[in-house]
């Protein structure tokens, strides 16, 4: 039996309770998403029954946690469509894996005057990495302009792609806008020039089905905490031939093959590049949290999102006073929505928020060059997943417009 | 209905403040200046200081932010005004004590107006956005050097 959406909010334990007197209604999900049990209780069941270290051990709880630890493998790849297991690198989260691909694969194939070309969308950690590496090389770092409603421009993508251009790295849903990128079509113009296609795909691993063979990505990396496992687990997927002659960039326990007094041969990837002992219990969570997702459906999570975005985006655009940033049309909006308030700080308003017991997020968002192209400082943002419904976007509605009364009721 | 809680932390005056708020703007001749951000919001205040007999004869803030950092830099410029570095230091300590919940004895006395920012200790994630000014105000006068420097609040500040 394919249980409804809405009943899956009972899933989630934390969702259950009053904050500040009032039911929470849980809309930063683009910073992390809540646990249902079924993750929760893979956890505490592998330290109950399985805990031990992976690789290392004949007896018989060491077997089968590396069992578990490496079916987890298995099923990200299948999650994402890739075409290896072995393609698929633990990683501690989005930023990490996305490090990497500057460390290891940049600082071995990128050289002074060649171009690396990202967007003004960028989180800090697709753009910063990028930054280093460029400072490291003498490689240029270049930006894809946005379109006023704050879609990529397809036309500046053409301009700053050349032949020139080593790395391409563009975020496949943005953490502010709530837009998405067409990454098949950039993923095509990287290639034609020679380029690589990275993909930071954060926002839209936890909210749509992804395919990295369709959309012809070179690297992927997301983080489990956004998709309901815990923190501290992502993944980083790589193309093979990539990922085969890419310098590992910890070394120690787990990744060797061979040490002697004065060389060691590595392991092949992925476990060339999982030095030391791994964030097994997290990697459990994440098996848990693909096989929830799974079990829906990207595309019912998907539907259900839109459906509330549906409802929530006209009946923002609709408040005198409130500016939505990115396009006003739903079908061009994911459930990441930045809004302000005019005359109010968007501080102020997450605080009146919180105590209608609505939690949003307030600030840059990790995308400083980002606030800059609005010429905001800051904006507050409400992002929605699975278990949120009509009524939680009812009641952001609502509170908006009892802060704006609080505040036009003051001197403001 | 659950806003009303709000008014503990938005107090008349301190909206009073923060539309209008006092000493905005920047001093021509000022001895002492410094610019200071909040990276976990991305504000940025700037204060300015003359310093005349060892007391501050002149000050002034610009900058962008909340309701709650704009109010404080108001009120803190209110409440400088004649003090003594020293005497100020000890109202930068009163004021993060009294954000934080655990305000001296004395503190309106010594703070004077700006104790109606105490509202504050409620609102564990808006204190950084109050001490702000008041971080700046004493960096610049440890910052002798007469030259704008950029000083940031750290996380655990
Ligand atoms: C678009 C985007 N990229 C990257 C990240 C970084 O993810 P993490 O902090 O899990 O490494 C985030 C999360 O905040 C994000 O939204």
């Amino acid at each position: 039996m394919v249980k409804k959406m809405s009943e899956y909010r009972a899933d989630f334990p934390i969702l259950n309770q009053t904050v500040n007197d009032e039911p929470l209604v849980y809309l930063d999900n683009a910073a992390t998403a809540q646990k249902p049990r079924a993750v929760v209780q893979a956890i505490t069941n592998y330290y109950y029954h399985d805990n031990a270290n992976v690789h290392r051990g004949v007896h018989t709880l060491a077997e089968r946690a590396t069992q578990e630890f490496e079916a987890v493998r298995d099923k990200v790849a299948k999650f994402i469509n890739a075409p290896s297991r072995e393609e698929i690198v633990y990683t501690k989260g989005t930023t990490e894996g996305l490090n990497w691909v500057a460390a290891s694969y940049g600082s071995t194939h990128v050289k002074a005057g060649d171009e690396i070309v990202i967007s003004y969308l960028e989180h800090h950690s697709n753009l910063v990495p990028w930054q280093q590496l460029a400072k490291k090389t003498g490689a240029i770092l270049k930006y894809i302009d946005l379109l006023p409603d704050g879609e990529l421009d397809l036309t500046s993508a053409r301009r700053q792609i050349t032949d020139k251009t080593a790395i391409v790295s563009l975020t496949q849903a943005s953490n502010v806008l709530g837009v998405v990128n067409p990454i098949k079509k950039i993923a095509a113009l990287a290639h034609q020039h020679g380029a690589i296609m990275v993909v930071d795909g954060a926002q839209s691993t936890p909210h749509f089905k992804v395919d990295v063979q369709a959309m012809d990505a070179d690297f992927y990396a997301f983080s489990g905490h956004k998709l309901m496992a815990p923190t501290g687990i992502g993944v980083l997927w790589g193309k093979s031939e990539l990922l085969a002659d890419m310098p590992p960039l910890e070394f120690g326990g787990e990744m060797i093959d061979w040490v002697q007094l004065q060389k060691t041969t590595f392991k092949a990837a992925p476990w060339k590049f999982e030095g030391g002992t791994q964030n097994i219990a997290g990697v459990i969570g994440l098996g848990a949290a693909i096989d929830y997702l799974s079990a829906i459906g990207m595309d019912r999570v998907q539907k259900h999102e839109q459906q509330l975005v549906n409802y929530l985006l006209p009946a923002l655009l609709e408040i005198p006073g409130v500016t939505v940033y990115g396009p006003h049309d739903p079908a061009k909006h994911s459930g990441v929505i930045s809004f302000n308030l005019a005359g109010l700080h968007p501080h102020d308003v997450a605080t009146a928020l919180d105590m209608e017991g609505v939690a949003v997020r307030a600030g840059h968002h990790c995308a400083q060059p980002l606030m800059e192209w609005l010429k905001v400082a800051a904006t507050a943002r409400a992002s929605l997943y699975l278990y949120n419904n009509l009524a939680d976007a009812q009641k952001l509605v609502e509170a908006i417009k009892a802060t704006k009364e609080f505040f036009n009721h003051g001197t403001i | 209905m659950a806003l009303s809680k709000l008014e503990n932390l938005y107090r008349q005056m301190i909206l009073d403040h923060a539309m209008h708020p006092h000493h905005y703007g920047f001093l021509k001749a000022a001895s002492h200046k410094l610019e200071l951000r909040n990276p976990t919001c991305g504000d940025v205040l700037n204060v300015q200081v003359i310093l005349k007999n060892n007391k501050v004869a002149q000050v002034a803030f610009s900058g962008s932010g909340c309701t709650i950092s704009q109010a404080s830099a108001s009120m803190m410029t209110d409440e400088v005004l004649g003090k003594t570095p020293q005497q100020i230091e000890k109202m930068v300590t009163t004021f993060s004590k009294m954000v934080t919940g655990n305000p001296p004895q004395n503190y309106e006395e010594i703070l004077g107006d700006a104790s109606v920012l105490e509202g504050v200790a409620k609102f564990p994630a808006r204190i950084k956005c109050a001490t702000l000014a008041w971080k700046a105000i004493y960096q610049a006068l440890a910052n002798d050097q007469q030259e704008s420097t950029v000083g940031f609040m750290r996380h655990d500040q």
